[in-house]
């Protein structure tokens, strides 16, 4: 019984990992030992703090994050932010027109970042994190990222600091070199150096430092709810282990006598 | 309801004897939930009530889903975000709604290879399983249409791939797809009728069930040794059988517990791996993805499609008799439903005495052969065509096409099967020693 159970569970488990997901053409990306990872990952507070001061400083020049309630930046399980301070990073950093003033206002908690699109605007990257895979082998079954997870925040750490310094003009388009983004050429030049931007508690700022905050932070925000869900994943699994282990009682008591065992508990 | 011999429920009270002249709906309860099961039954066969859980959760989770999503081209996307990031546990129903689709088919395609492994299939059990093949078209639908909804790249690109299957078709082709989709290309009205029919075709895939379980309640279930329900008397039949409540039930349970703690860890711990990242990116009619890769469970007979381009010798013959009919694109359109129509056939296709794949030898074989052909038309569907993935498609699929139309009819003409035993209640005394006594 247990054997045939075993095979089932076998069978179950290569057909799911037959789920095979084409690779992308993409470059190298890096593995990066991110806290959320696994099942016991979290977000690191501080770090996202520094991914969002990242952004804001730098990427925001080009980048909306249209689906993120600037609100949520005080969630738990997030950047957590007191009330107050995101009112004030919300009025500080950006604006709104509003009908009714038939104005600009600074924003308010309950806005979304901006969304910010345009000539020469770069794509929205509230969902980026997901949007990419870094990881599709061995032989694009896909089944390295049961370890490593879909790898799209290792993808934005590693592509931001993957620029080689080639440039070239292609129909009046100027692209720079990047070993990691699919084909190897980029719109976007580079924009993390050594230093761009500043942590007040003087935490290592070189550009692979600051490339790995802000893939944190988007990967909080693509993924806002993840401390919750890993929470109710092991609620979940927990009570269905008690549960089974007591069906599992129950079904050998309830065959014994027709199988002729024995059954004392 | 069954042709076993079996108590039948007899009302007692002034109550029950009232509604059961009037509506003997207890008596089909009692009927449907006492009914005699073979006790040999071993862990391949509790599928199907993973499969009755999976449409339950899929409709519950839906329901909830319809009540936050909006099916507009403009807004859908940011609809489904609002559900991951503003409705109270919407990404956790999201994430049991994606997954739950690939808990369904995993399940599905359990049931449908222990069908085809111990004859499930054979007389008199044929409604049963062609009832089973329709249901499984359906979930291929509503699984196709329920991908499209979050407005993806994926969803969009997929959406126009597999609906311009239609379009190759001859003479009517266009016109169909134009009728399907709505307009000339994948766009709101898609959408619109999509949403609707995903939210219909459960229901109809639910009365379906209904009709499956009610079939082979007429015939009684398969079990391991393929040997029927001894049926002279109550008492002989109760040696075989055991009733469906409470032996089947737990133990049932039991594996569904088992398989939703897999499951869940999947739902907790990492929710888009069997997703493709690009349906994160919203739909734009204006770039097409790299690769388009349907979900996992279409990759078998998405590689049958492939597979019969127009360099494939057999495609050309076709096309040279049929004047140009049946071109390369038709073909492949026909071999994939072809590969479920002759699984659909097996009843008929299948010539051995013997029922259950246990007591033949050589079809085992040919069986186990099958199973890696499926895997491997699932991996060889999300690579690309080039050297050696066309080879490899083409073969698979020629063999998936071989299993049914040369193998199954000749393997019950060439092959010696072994002697089932006489009776299930031998069998099963022979699994357990001690209930002899």
């Amino acid at each position: 019984m247990i054997k045939q159970l075993t095979a089932s569970a076998i069978v179950a488990l290569g057909l799911a990992t037959g789920a095979a997901q084409a690779a992308g053409a993409g470059g190298e990306v890096h593995d990066t030992a991110f806290s959320f990872e696994g099942p016991f990952g979290k977000y690191d507070k501080e770090q996202l703090r520094r991914g969002l001061k990242v952004y804001t400083e730098v990427c925001s020049a080009c980048h909306g994050l249209r689906y993120v309630p600037l609100r949520t930046l005080s969630d738990k399980g997030g950047p957590e932010y007191t009330e107050d301070e995101v009112r004030a990073y919300a009025a500080e950093n950006f604006t709104i027109y509003d009908p009714e003033l038939d104005d600009d206002r600074a924003r308010v908690p309950a806005d979304f970042f901006p969304t910010v699109s345009g000539e020469g605007m770069g794509p929205d990257l509230s969902l980026m994190a997901k949007a990419r895979a870094g990881f599709h082998g061995p032989a694009g079954t896909g089944i390295n990222q049961l370890v490593k997870g879909m790898g799209g925040a290792e993808y934005i750490a590693s592509f931001l600091t993957a620029f080689n310094g080639k440039e070239q003009e292609v129909a009046g388009q100027y692209l720079n070199g990047n070993d990691v983004f699919p084909g190897g050429w980029t719109s976007m030049p580079p924009q993390l150096e050594d230093g761009t931007v500043e942590f007040d508690d003087g935490h290592n700022n070189s550009a692979h430092h600051l490339a790995e905050d802000v893939a944190a932070f988007l990967m909080w925000t693509a993924e806002p709810k993840m401390m919750a869900r890993k929470q109710t994943g092991f609620i979940s699994v927990l009570m269905l282990v008690l549960l089974t282990s007591l069906l599992y009682l129950t079904n050998k008591k309830l065959w014994a006598p027709h199988k002729g065992k024995k059954f004392d508990a | 309801m069954s042709g076993i011999p079996h108590d039948h429920y007899e009302p007692k009270s002034g109550f029950e004897k009232w509604l059961d002249e009037r509506l003997p709906i207890v008596g089909l309860a009692y009927g449907t939930l006492m009914i005699p099961t073979p006790k040999n039954l071993n862990w391949w066969w509790i599928w199907g009530i993973v499969l009755a859980f999976c449409l339950v959760m899929q409709i519950v989770t839906g329901i909830i889903l319809v009540m936050h999503y909006t099916p507009h081209v403009d807004l859908a996307f940011a609809s489904v975000e609002h559900i991951m990031r503003n409705v109270n546990g919407g990404h956790m129903i999201r994430y049991i709604h994606m997954n739950g689709a690939s808990l369904f088919f995993l399940a599905v395609y359990i049931h449908i290879f222990r069908g085809l492994f111990y004859g499930s299939y054979k007389a008199p059990r044929e409604i049963t399983w062609i009832v089973g093949m329709i249901i499984y078209l359906l979930m291929m639908a509503t699984g196709f249409m329920g991908y499209v909804l979050p407005w993806g790249q994926m969803s969009f690109w997929g959406a126009t791939v597999i609906t311009g299957l239609f379009g190759a078709i001859p003479f009517i082709g266009e016109p169909l797809q134009t009728f399907l989709l709505g307009g000339p290309a994948v766009d709101n009205a898609t959408l619109n009728r999509f949403f609707s029919l995903h939210y219909l075709l459960p229901f109809v895939i639910a009365a379906l069930v209904a009709v499956h379980i009610w079939a082979f309640h007429t015939t009684g279930n398969n079990n391991p040794t393929g040997v029927e329900v001894r049926r002279g008397s109550k008492e002989e039949a109760k040696k075989d059988t055991l009733p469906f409540w409470p032996y089947f039930v737990i133990k049932d349970l039991f594996a569904l517990g088992l398989i939703l703690v897999g499951f869940f860890a999947i739902v907790g711990f990492m929710p888009n791996y069997l997703g493709h990242p690009d349906n994160y990116i919203e739909a734009n009619a204006l770039a097409t993805p790299a690769h388009i890769v349907p979900e996992w469970y279409f990759l078998p007979f998405y590689a049958i499609l492939r597979a019969f381009t127009a360099d494939v010798w057999v495609v050309q013959l076709v096309s040279f008799v049929t004047g140009g009919i049946i071109d390369a694109k038709f073909f492949g359109v026909l071999a994939m439903f072809g590969a479920i129509i002759v699984m659909a056939l097996a009843p008929w296709l299948d010539t051995s005495s013997v029922r259950s794949g246990q007591y033949r030898p050589a079809f085992k074989w040919w069986y186990r052969l099958l199973l890696i052909d499926f895997v491997v038309l699932m991996w060889v569907g999300a690579r690309d065509t080039n050297f050696p993935h066309d080879w490899i498609s083409l073969i698979g699929s020629t063999y998936w096409f071989a299993y049914f139309l040369v193998i199954l009819p000749l393997l019950g003409l060439f092959e010696k099967p072994q002697t089932p035993p006489a009776t299930i209640e031998e069998d099963f005394n022979a699994h357990y020693p001690g209930a002899a006594e």
